[in-house]
């Protein structure tokens, strides 16, 4: 069994689940549904059939993350993905912080960001904008959450209207629920060692 | 039901208590179809059809403790009464209570165990975690559904907790 990741790193890996995945060949038309296998689409990731267990659950939780990652209007995609760096650093989920980091690299042809966020970790000093976000995201994540009206404030400074907070709000808090499956389900692990 | 049909009984907007003038209701009328998800999410990690081994007395007691862990009372109201609906009593009721640790039924110690460690220091969570639930006679099905109901409750407490910072300085 190959060594689990215990550093962030934008390089995605492999993700090894700690409980039993469905099994697609006894899967009932329920799971089935959620799962949006047809019969030209029957690769499915070991993460979403060890969600599949609790199909209610993974049927409304689907449509949900994707509106709110990618919904039109208010924030841009490279601050929602900001935020889901920023809460899945203060849950040191690996592998959700590798698919979020490369994505916002992607999105803003930028690497110094995360290079930062990687280095400083919740304390990373980035530019005006970027700051307050990652910094409320991050804020957002502890339990109970620590963000104030002040960095609210710091939000609007960096001028954010109030539909772009809100989805700040919802991407940050999204990850607050996507860490906890990703993190506590199953272990990171790198992909030369996984297909070895 | 379409996916944007705000239910009656919304519980993040009657949590956030946003008035109908502010400019944060104004930015949610542009988010309804998350709204009605949340809430449909809500439902399905609370009060599903098939709760497993978790029964709907279970899932609003713990509910209720990771609120309190979270230190959002009014949320810990709210699933007070949904453990009231649903008849919680005895061991199951005492979930709701983050400082009762020891339980009698194994089960009900290790699903308390991973509520607070889940609510509260997920970071530390490792492969012995999980394991400790399947020792406790905890099937992988049923840690899937804990695993979504303390993850669900993590997000929508932070989506309130949220709403309630930009009025407050709106």
């Amino acid at each position: 069994m190959s060594e689990t990741l215990h550093d962030f790193t934008v390089e995605v890996p492999l993700w090894r689940p700690r409980v039993q995945p469905i099994d697609l060949a006894e899967a009932t038309p329920d799971q089935l549904e959620a799962l949006k296998v047809t019969p030209s689409n029957t690769k499915v990731s070991d993460y979403v059939l060890v969600l599949a267990n609790d199909v209610e659950t993974l049927k409304a939780r689907t449509p949900l993350f994707n509106a709110i990652m990618y919904n039109r209007g208010g924030l841009g995609r490279s601050g929602r993905e900001l935020g889901a760096v920023g809460a899945s650093v203060v849950n040191r989920c690996i592998y959700c912080a590798a698919v979020h980091a490369s994505r916002y690299n992607q999105l803003t042809k930028t690497e110094d960001h995360m290079q930062a966020v990687f280095a400083e970790g919740e304390a990373a000093t980035l530019p005006p904008r970027e700051q307050a976000i990652y910094a409320f995201a991050v804020k957002l994540s502890k339990t109970p959450s620590e963000a104030t009206e002040a960095d609210m404030r710091a939000l609007r400074d960096a001028g954010l209207n109030d539909e772009e907070i809100l989805d700040l709000v919802l991407s940050s808090a999204l990850f607050g629920w996507a860490n906890r499956l990703m993190h506590l389900l199953g272990d990171p692990v790198p992909r030369n060692a996984e297909e070895a | 039901m379409a996916s944007d049909t705000l239910s009656d009984d919304d519980v993040v907007l009657r949590e956030a208590a946003i008035p109908a003038d502010s400019p944060v209701q104004a930015a949610l009328s542009g988010r309804t179809d998350i709204l009605a998800m949340t809430q449909k999410a809500h439902d399905a990690a609370l009060t599903p059809v098939d709760p497993g081994g978790l029964s709907h007395a279970l899932r609003a007691a713990l509910a209720v403790r990771a609120a309190r862990l979270h230190g959002e009372e009014s949320l810990a109201a709210h699933y007070a009464s949904l453990m009231a609906a649903a008849g919680a009593e005895g061991e199951v009721a005492a979930l709701a209570e983050p400082a009762t640790k020891d339980f009698a039924d194994q089960r009900l110690a290790a699903f308390a165990a991973y509520t607070d460690l889940a609510s509260l220091a997920p970071k530390d969570a490792t492969e012995a975690d999980i394991a400790a639930l399947k020792a406790a006679g905890i099937g992988d099905a049923d840690i899937v559904r804990l695993a979504e109901l303390t993850a669900f409750l993590a997000y929508q407490f932070r989506v309130v907790a949220g709403l309630k910072l930009m009025q407050a300085t709106a």
